[in-house]
This record gives structure tokens, sequence and C-alpha cells, in this order.
């Protein structure tokens, strides 16, 4: 069985090797870059399955190296972030990347996002209907929801932002797909919208925003489901 | 400049020796060839010297000689090196000068000037060249130059005397005191007459007859005779200064000083050349004083300058010059501050007018003040010096029609008219009575008008009121009537008494008037200056003290008044004037403000540097450098020589250098009380990173090493523990960085809020999931009122103040009690208040722990901490237009810190379906 091999391009040679340990120890197989150019050339001769990145490089800007690999594949890209990048990390999911880490980060926390980004692969593959992440069960198929075992009766759209965060469980989701995904392009810009909707969806999941067990706020970036 | 005491080595003349030495070291030295006439060889011998000097290797550049036409002295000229003339065109004369700025520029070791009582042509920086020359010491260059004794101020009437001509050129005494040698030329009178009449003695041809007069072996040998003593005089002096340099201690006198007492009598110029010999023969200091009395203060201007003249006059021959201001007693003054200063001989004048009648009839009233002096001063030495009367009348008539009485007949018709008109007055109510009233009584009414005519007219009103007082009431009252006739005894005598009475009166009341008048302009001047005074000590600024400085001095001496400061490039520039701040001011008024603010002394109109300029400049320097220069416009020019003034001027000087050093020392107190509060800011810092960076690394290094190298055979729940504090402390760490990082960014105003409409809970959900295990010891509970609206905030920074305010709130409530946060809205804001159980704050300490560094006073054992964070929080929370308060908990025990950040305005409604 082949192992998932990871690209790392990432100018810090103590945070490399941490990551290379640490993901090794994870089941993965570590590819490493240190700089932009070198990382886009990796990418393109040895087609990892996922790429982590680094925003801050010496040589070139991360949302080009983002841009240059999006312009042939579609590998997940991972971007390592620092806390106060909201611009930044917007900047880059709109350039293409996946989902950001944020600088220090456990490592528990970055395999899962790991996995849950490769988890996004299968193409063409048919889609599970019956989704299930702990006392939350969705069937996409039927839009039945259920939450510690109580049916929840949710809008049109409040099932279309479940679904859409359930279909990406564990991987962010931007505030802009979201939007677009269930509103249209035109509402690409209306947060409140989600703000709205996402509280609805709370109230009647009986999940409490200040102590989440189902969705995650990202804030100014996007929502997340908690994963399995 | 005072002539030094000779006669003991005092303090001052050790520090005499040092300045001279100083002097001597760091200016040019000053050589004078003195002369007794023209035509002894003055020029030639500084010639001689000059090219001797040159020969020698010496730097020497002829600044400015006159040959004269004689080929022995051009001879000599030819092969030194000269400064070109600058010529100065006057009205349509081409005047030739010194070029004085070439010869700074050029700046040799010595330079050759010639004729040092020579005036200027208008137009020149300087009216003379002495005062050229003392520019050239100053930079630097040795001078050598000539002189002849009559052009000695001191000297002159002296000269005068002798010669019967007289010269205007003159060089302060206090000038020649500069001089570092003189070598007297000496030509024995035959030689002397011998050499003229061989036509080497160049005579100017407008002294025609009157200098060829001069020119007789009397009056040569007169002259040649005071060179020498001059000459001999100085030699005296140098050993007296060599004496004193030794400290050669035998018997010393007690300190003598002599006292000139002037007043605006013609004679008072006179006076301080008498004063002058008199002391420089005594070798004792002098001091020259005179006396204001309300009296002056009704004076012309006209008047008083004469008395200022004076002073003016024995400044330059070096006196000490005092003014003293007394209400009436002039004489009695004059005693007290000479016997304060241990004066012990006066020189006093005595007026011309003393022997005349009016001066007798009112010394009836009032002696003057010689007389009393005489009478009074018995412990002096007393001279007394007679004016020449002929020769004072024939000099004023010599400058034209004195303007004296021009300005003061107006007041005289003034007094006639006002007499009539009140005996007019005083005839018409008299009138009905007289029938019923005794004579005696009518007198009275008539005392009554020329009392009102003194008060009103002075004296002039009083002596003409009581003439025509005693015409109307001798013609109308008196038999037989209507006839100036007298009849009866008693009517002499009643009229007599009547004039007597009236004059006395009237001389009283005109006395009285003027100490009134005195009185209120005194006042007057004391109101302004004091208001002056009390706006400069509250001014805060510069700009504001520069502004009352104008304002008063333009108010006081009725004159356009400039401040000008340098700017950045050094640069003069109008800052403060009034009435208006830009002034178009000439090429002259601004080489003026140069001179003032670079040299540090008046210039231009009214001084002895560019005097045509139409400003005077004066210097505003603290004690230890120049900031700039006050420019004065006079409107009434006559004002600019007025000594009063002067004093003002250095008044105000003063008072403005005083307020801008304290404003100036008030700043650097400020200025170091904020290098201090960074320094203890600094220390704090310091500490924090030392302190708290460290102590996370502590545990992280530790936990980490015993992992690497000992890992396998520590057992499974002792490896976990360890990772687990690792992490935990490298999580602190990493907030610890974070409010660095936000302190730095709030420092530097860097920290723009990104607002977004966000639910607080969703805020708190993010928070707790930073905090990790931080709130794990604590139950968190949360109470959001229903139906609070989403925040206008920032939710990262606001989360990352939640989250110090929670960490705090953890660290100091003991384990397992729990912590609350409730929030409801409070108007257009969110109120959120999280409280422990913790020890509290006290009172005093509230306020202070959202300071930087500020941890509240705490026993031993406290848990650790930057300071910083509550800090962060006020920060970050008054970034969003917030607030934050610390309170006591509920119930008094603990500690609630409240904060208020505003909500989002409206919240639209998504459309749900």
């Amino acid at each position: 069985m082949n192992q998932p091999r990871i690209l790392i391009i990432e100018d810090e040679a103590p945070i490399r090797r941490f990551l290379t340990i640490a993901l090794g120890a994870g089941g993965f197989e570590v590819l490493e870059a240190e700089r932009g150019r070198k990382g886009i050339e990796l990418a393109a001769v040895l087609a990892p399955d996922a790429v982590l990145l680094d925003l801050g490089l010496p040589d070139i800007d991360g949302k080009a190296v983002i841009a240059s690999i999006r312009e042939w594949s579609q590998v997940p890209i991972l971007v390592l972030s620092v806390r106060d990048g909201e611009a930044e990390k917007i900047a880059a999911l709109d350039a293409g990347a996946d989902d950001y880490v944020t600088k220090p980060f456990a490592t528990g926390e970055l395999l899962a996002r790991l996995r849950a980004a490769l988890r996004k692969r299968p193409i063409g593959t048919i889609e599970k209907a019956e989704l299930t992440f702990g006392t939350l069960e969705i069937n996409l198929a039927t839009r039945f929801v259920r939450a510690d075992g109580r049916e929840a009766k949710l809008t049109r759209k409040e099932f279309d932002v479940l679904a859409l965060l359930a279909r990406h469980s564990g991987r962010l989701v931007g505030h802009r797909q979201l939007l677009t995904t269930v509103w249209g392009t035109a509402h690409a810009e209306d947060t409140h919208y989600l703000r709205v909707a996402i509280g609805h969806i709370r109230e009647k999941l009986g999940d409490d925003a200040a102590d989440p067990r189902f969705i995650i706020t990202e804030p100014g970036v996007g929502y997340r489901l908690l994963g399995e | 400049m005072t002539t030094p005491d000779q006669s003991r080595p005092t303090p001052e003349s050790f520090l005499d020796a040092a300045r001279a030495e100083e002097a001597s070291s760091r200016p040019g030295r000053l050589k004078i060839f003195l002369g007794a006439s023209p035509g002894v060889g003055k020029t030639y011998a500084m010639l001689e010297e000059a090219r001797l000097r040159a020969r020698s290797g010496l730097d020497v550049v002829v600044a400015l000689v006159e040959t004269h036409g004689r080929v022995e002295t051009a001879a000599l000229l030819a092969p030194l090196e000269q400064i070109p003339r600058r010529v100065i065109e006057y009205r349509g004369q081409m005047l030739e000068e010194m070029d004085l700025d070439a010869l700074l520029v050029r700046k040799p070791r010595l330079a050759i000037i010639d004729e040092f009582a020579h005036t200027n042509a208008s137009g020149s920086r300087h009216p003379k060249r002495w005062q050229d020359v003392l520019e050239v010491l100053d930079a630097g260059i040795d001078v050598v130059t000539t002189l002849n004794i009559q052009h000695i101020e001191s000297l002159n009437d002296v000269v005068a005397q002798i010669t019967g001509v007289r010269v205007h050129e003159t060089v302060p005494d206090a000038v020649l005191d500069r001089a570092d040698q003189i070598e007297l030329i000496d030509l024995p009178p035959e030689e002397l007459i011998q050499r003229l009449k061989d036509g080497k003695v160049y005579l100017p041809q407008q002294a025609g007859r009157a200098l060829e007069n001069f020119f007789t072996k009397a009056k040569l040998t007169a002259l040649r005779e005071i060179a020498l003593r001059t000459a001999a005089g100085r030699v005296d002096a140098e050993m007296l200064d060599i004496k004193k340099a030794q400290a050669d201690r035998t018997i010393w006198p007690t300190a003598d000083r002599l006292l000139v007492c002037v007043n605006e009598a013609p004679v008072a110029k006179a006076l301080v050349r008498a004063g002058k010999r008199m002391a420089e023969r005594a070798k004792i200091p002098w001091i020259v004083v005179s006396v204001l009395t309300p009296k002056h203060e009704a004076m012309e201007a006209e008047t008083r300058s004469a008395t200022q003249d004076a002073l003016r006059l024995a400044e330059t021959l070096g006196a000490e010059t005092v003014t003293l201001r007394a209400e009436s007693d002039a004489a009695r003054e004059i005693l007290r501050f000479a016997r304060e200063r241990n004066v012990t001989r006066l020189v006093i004048g005595r007026s011309r007018w003393h022997n005349s009648f009016v001066q007798r009839l009112v010394g009836l009233i009032r002696e003057p003040v010689s007389e009393t002096l005489l009478d009074e001063a018995t412990d002096f030495e007393i001279t007394v010096v007679t004016a020449h009367a002929r020769a004072q009348r024939r000099r004023a008539l010599a400058r034209g029609p004195a303007p004296h009485p021009a300005t003061w007949l107006p007041g005289f018709w003034r007094a006639a008219l006002e007499a009539s008109l009140a005996v007019l007055a005083a005839t018409l109510l008299a009138w009905p009575f007289w029938f019923w009233l005794p004579v005696a009584s009518i007198a009275v009414i008539y005392l009554v008008a020329v009392l009102i005519v003194a008060f009103r007219r002075g004296l002039p009103g009083a002596l003409l009121g009581s003439v025509f007082g005693f015409l109307a009431y001798n013609f109308f009252f008196t038999t037989p009537y209507f006839s100036f006739a007298v009849e009866q005894y008693e009517a002499v005598v009643g009229l007599a008494v009547f004039v007597v009475s009236s004059v006395v009166t009237g001389t009283l009341a005109s006395r009285l008037r003027a100490q009134v008048v005195t009185m209120r302009a005194t006042q007057a001047r004391t109101e302004t200056l004091y208001e002056f005074a009390r706006k400069i000590a509250s001014a805060t600024k510069s700009d504001d003290v520069l502004w009352a400085a104008v304002a008063h001095v333009a108010r006081v001496l009725q004159a356009d008044v400039l401040i000008l400061t340098p700017d950045a490039q050094g640069q003069l520039q109008q800052v403060q004037g009034w009435p208006s701040i830009d002034e178009a001011l000439d090429p002259r008024d601004l080489g003026a403000a140069q001179w003032a603010f670079e040299k540090a002394e008046a210039a231009g109109f009214g001084t002895g540097t560019l005097p045509n300029a139409t400003w005077q400049f004066v210097p505003l320097a603290t004690a230890d450098r120049p900031f700039g220069t006050m420019g004065v416009h006079f409107h009434d020019p006559s004002r600019a020589k007025d000594p009063e003034t002067k004093r003002l001027l250095l008044a105000v000087e003063d008072q403005v250098a005083i307020a801008v050093e304290r404003n100036r020392l008030s700043e650097e107190v400020a200025n170091a009380r904020v290098t201090a509060e960074s320094d203890k800011l600094r220390a704090a810092l310091l500490n924090a990173v030392s302190h708290d960076l460290r102590t996370p690394l502590v545990t992280v290094i530790g936990a980490t090493s015993s992992l690497a190298e000992s890992g396998a055979s520590l057992p499974e729940n002792i490896r976990a523990a360890l990772a687990t504090s690792a992490h935990e402390e490298a999580r602190r760490l990493d907030r610890t960085v974070q409010n660095l990082l936000d302190m730095t960014r709030l420092g530097h105003g860097a920290l723009k809020p990104n607002r977004a409409a966000i639910d607080l809970r969703e805020i708190i959900g993010r928070v707790r999931a930073d905090l990790g295990r931080v709130l794990t010891s604590h139950a968190l509970n949360i109470e959001i009122a229903p139906g609070l609206p989403p925040l206008d905030v920032d939710p990262i920074l606001i989360g990352q103040a939640l989250a110090n305010v929670l960490e705090n709130a953890a660290k100091y409530a003991p384990a397992g009690s729990s912590i609350s946060l409730a929030a409801r809205r409070v108007g257009g804001n969110a109120e959120i208040l999280v409280s422990d159980s913790g020890p509290g704050i006290c009172v005093a300490d509230r306020a202070k722990v959202f300071d930087l560094f500020y941890r509240a006073a705490q026993g031993d054992g406290t848990p650790a901490g930057t300071g910083m964070g509550l800090a962060i929080v006020k920060g970050l929370v008054e970034a969003h237009g917030g607030q934050v308060t610390a309170e006591a908990g509920p119930g008094g025990d603990g500690t609630t810190i409240r904060l208020v950040l505003p909500v989002a305005s409206l919240s639209p409604e998504g459309p749900a379906a």
C-alpha cells in the first residue's frame, strides 16, 4: 500500500524537520522544498497527493505558488499561515487553496486537516447519501436531518448550507463558496445571510456557538463541520 | 567700563589680568601711534613698522592709509599689499571708505588702518572708524592705527580751549583702554613748524586759517605736553597693572569714588568731562548720576534728552551711569546714593540761571539741588563747575532757533486764555455781591480762580492768573472804582497779600498737578509692565511669549514691532509682529537684524551699528544662546534715543529671555519625564521578556529534553505528562508573544479593527478552543441575554481581548470555582461582564490594572503574568470605540471586568427559505 505523498514547501528548516517527523509518524511520505519555485517544480515532477504551503516564502509569494500549481493540478493545497493574516488566508483560498492551518499548530489538528483534504479525492465515485457526524445524521437524498436523535426541520437554504459543510466535513468551507453555491453568485458578499442561516441551523441542531459540537466558526473566513 | 581700582589687589584685579590675558590670546591686538598734532609723522612711523613686520614674514595688509600726496609715504606704501577701497555714493558725491568686509574676508595677521577717529560716510555699517577697528579686532586681526590727542573724548575740551578749534570726531576713552600698546610720536614744535613751512604737512583746505593758527609754538608746546602726559599716564597705568599682577601689597588707601551729578542743564556735558579728568588723575572709579523727579516727567522730551546725552557721553568716557528716582528731594536721593556707594568726591554744576530773578523767586519756595548739596554734603569733597554762560548761549544760537519756545508758546497762550476766563468768571460771580460782602471776601473768590488756573496750567497759569486777578480786583473792587489807581493804604496791603498768596498757592497747586500727572504716568507704566509680566508668565508656548512682547512694546513705545528668529537654514524669519507680521524690510534693516542676532548687541536705527536703517534691532538671547532679534520701528524717531526706551527694551529682552528659557526648561523636564517613563516601560518590557518568555521555555526545554534523552525508559504516563506540560507551556508562550505583538501594534496605532457582524457566542467558541486547558480547572458559566444582536467588532481582536480577560480570571480564581460571563444589550452597546471569585482588586488599583506592566499588589506565590494582558484588553476594546473597567465582583467578592462593545447597527434578516 503506497503512502500518500505530501509536498512541504517551507523555508524554515526546523519546521520542515518537525513536519517530516510528524507526518512520517502519521503515515505519510514527505517531499521537501525550501523555495517556492522549487516547490512548483517538484509538484509538477513528483505529483504529490497534497501540498503543505507556507505563505511567507523568500523567493515568490505563496499565492503565486497556489495559482501556478492550480494551472495544471487540483491537488489539495493546505496553507500554513500566521494568526492575523485573515486577508491573506482569504486571498489564498480565493487563489485555490483548500484549507489552512494557523501557526503554531498541534500535530493532531494538522493531520486531521490533511486527511480531510485527501478525502476529497474520489472523482466520479458515487456519493454516500447517509452521513453521520457523532450524533448528527444527515441524509442527502431525503434531506432529512437528525441531531441527538431528534429530527431538525431545516429550511431549504439551511439544508443546502449544512449539506455543503457535510460534503466537506472537517474541511474549511469559505464564506464565498457557501454563498455562491447556496444563494448564487449575486450574493457572494452577503455574509449576513450566512450568519443568520448558521445561527438558525445551530439553534435547530441544539448546537452552542460558545461551545460547539458540530459547526465551527472560522471568524472572518468561513465554517467547518467537525469531521467524523 | 570703569577705571580699574589701581590701589589694591582686589579680586577684580586678578580678573582683569586674566581677562587681559584671554583677550590678548583671542582677539587682535591694537597698537596706536599717538601724536600731539597733525604732521608729527604718525602715518610714516606706522608704515615703517608695517614694512618691518612684513619683511619679518608677517602677513600684513594695508586696509586704509591716506598718503595725502606725500612721496615718502607713497614710497613706503608701495611694497605693501593694499585692500581696494569701497566707493560709497552719498548725495551725488563718491566717497571712498575702508572696505571692512573685504578686510574681514582677507583676514591678515595685521591690518594697517589710518586715522582712528575718522567718521565714515553715511551708509557704512558703523558711523565711526574706531567701531570698524573694534570689529576687526574681534575677528582676531591685529591692528595698527594713528590718532591725534585732540580726538580723545576726555581731552576734547582741553584741546579746544588751547587751540580754539573744536573737532567733532572723537574716540571714547574706553576704546583707548582697549589698546595693547600706545606709541607716542614726538616731534619738537620747532621741527614741526619747519616741516609745515616745507609743505610736508597735509592740511585740509577747508581748515584754512583756523588750522594755521593752530601751528603756533605756544599751542604746539601745550599740545605736546598733553600728549606726553597722556602717554606717561598710560605707562603709569601699565606699571600699576604689573604691580597688581605681582600683588605688591604695601599700604592701600581705602577706595575713593567720584560722583558726578548731572541734570538737563547745558553744563552737564562739561561736568562729565571734568569728572573724567578728575577721576583719571586721582585714579578712582567714577559714577555719573542723574535724578528723575516728577518735574522731569512733565518736561519736554527735548529738554530731558540733554540729561541723556550727558549720560551717554559719560558711558563712552568709561563711567558707570545711574539714574535715580526721587519724589521731590533730589539732593537727599543723591546723598543717600553717594553714601551707599562709598563716594568721597562730588562734582556738581551751578545753574547759569541761578542769579536770575525768577530763580530767586522760585528759590523762596524750593531751593536748587546744588544749594542743598552744598549745605548738606559736608562729609564730601565737592567741586562746583560753573558753565560759561556766554559760550553756552553762543552755541545755542549757532544751532539755530531753539525748539523750546515753539512748543512752549501754545501752552503759554492757553494759560493766558484760561487765566483771563477764570478772572472774568470770578469778576461776574463777585459782582452781584460786592455791595454786601467785604472787599477781602471778594479777594478770596479771585484766589479760587487763580488756584483753578494754577492747577490746570501750572506756574505760568498761577502767575498770569494772579496778575489778571490783581488787575481785575483793583479795577472793579477797590476805590476808586473802574481805575487802576490805589487810594487806601489797606487796599494796598490787601493787594500785596493777594499777590503773594496767589503765587504761593498757585505754585503749590501746579506742583500738585505735576505730581498727579507723574503718578498717573507711573501708574500706567507700572500697570502695563505688570500686565506684560503676568501675560508672559502665563504663556506656556514661546509663541505666546513673543506675542505678548511685541504687543507690549508696540503699545508702550508707539512703534511697529517685529520678532525674527532663525529657521532651519539659519535664515532669519519674521515670526511675530505688531501690527503686521509681514513687514517689508530693506537690506539695511535685514543687515541690522542679522547683526543684532549674531553679535548679540543692538543694531540699526539709533545705535552705533548701521544707524541709517529704519528699524532698530535688539538681540533676544537666553543665558547660553541667542534665539532671535526684536525690531522696533518708532513712529516718533526721537524716542529711539530716549533712555527710557532703552531701559524698556532691555527689560523686555530680559523678560522674554527668562520666559523662553523657562518654557524650554519645562519642556526639558517634561521630556525627561517622558524619557524616564519610557525607561521604566523598557525595564518592564525587559522583565516581561526575560521572565515571562523564559518561564514557559523552562518547562518546554526540560520536558522535551527528558523525552528526547530518556523517552524510551520512561513509563508511558510520565511521557504523556511531560509532553502535555511542554505543550501547554508552549501555547502559553505563544499567547505571550501574541500579546507582545498586539502591544507593539497598539503602541504604533497600527491596529485597524477589521469589523464584521459576529455573534458573541461564536467568538467565545473560538476563545475556548484557543485557551485549551487553561479553562479546564474552572467552570465557565455563560449567560447571554436572548436577543443580543451580533457585535460590530473584529472577531480576532475581541477574541484576543476576551481570551486575556478569561485567562486572567482563571489565573486568580481558585481552581474549581466558576467564572461567569454575562452579556446583555445596553443601548447601542453590548455589555459583557466577566466575573471571578478570586481575591479581587482593591479600589485604588482598579484603574491601574489596565496600565501596561502593572500588576496589582500581590503576596507571595502569585501566578506569573506579564502585566500586559489587561493593558492589551483596554487597547483592543478602545480601538473598537468600547470601554473596559474593573469593579468588585457580584456580592462584593472577586473581580468583574466590564467590557462595553458596539453592536451591529442593523441585522438584516437573511431570506431564510
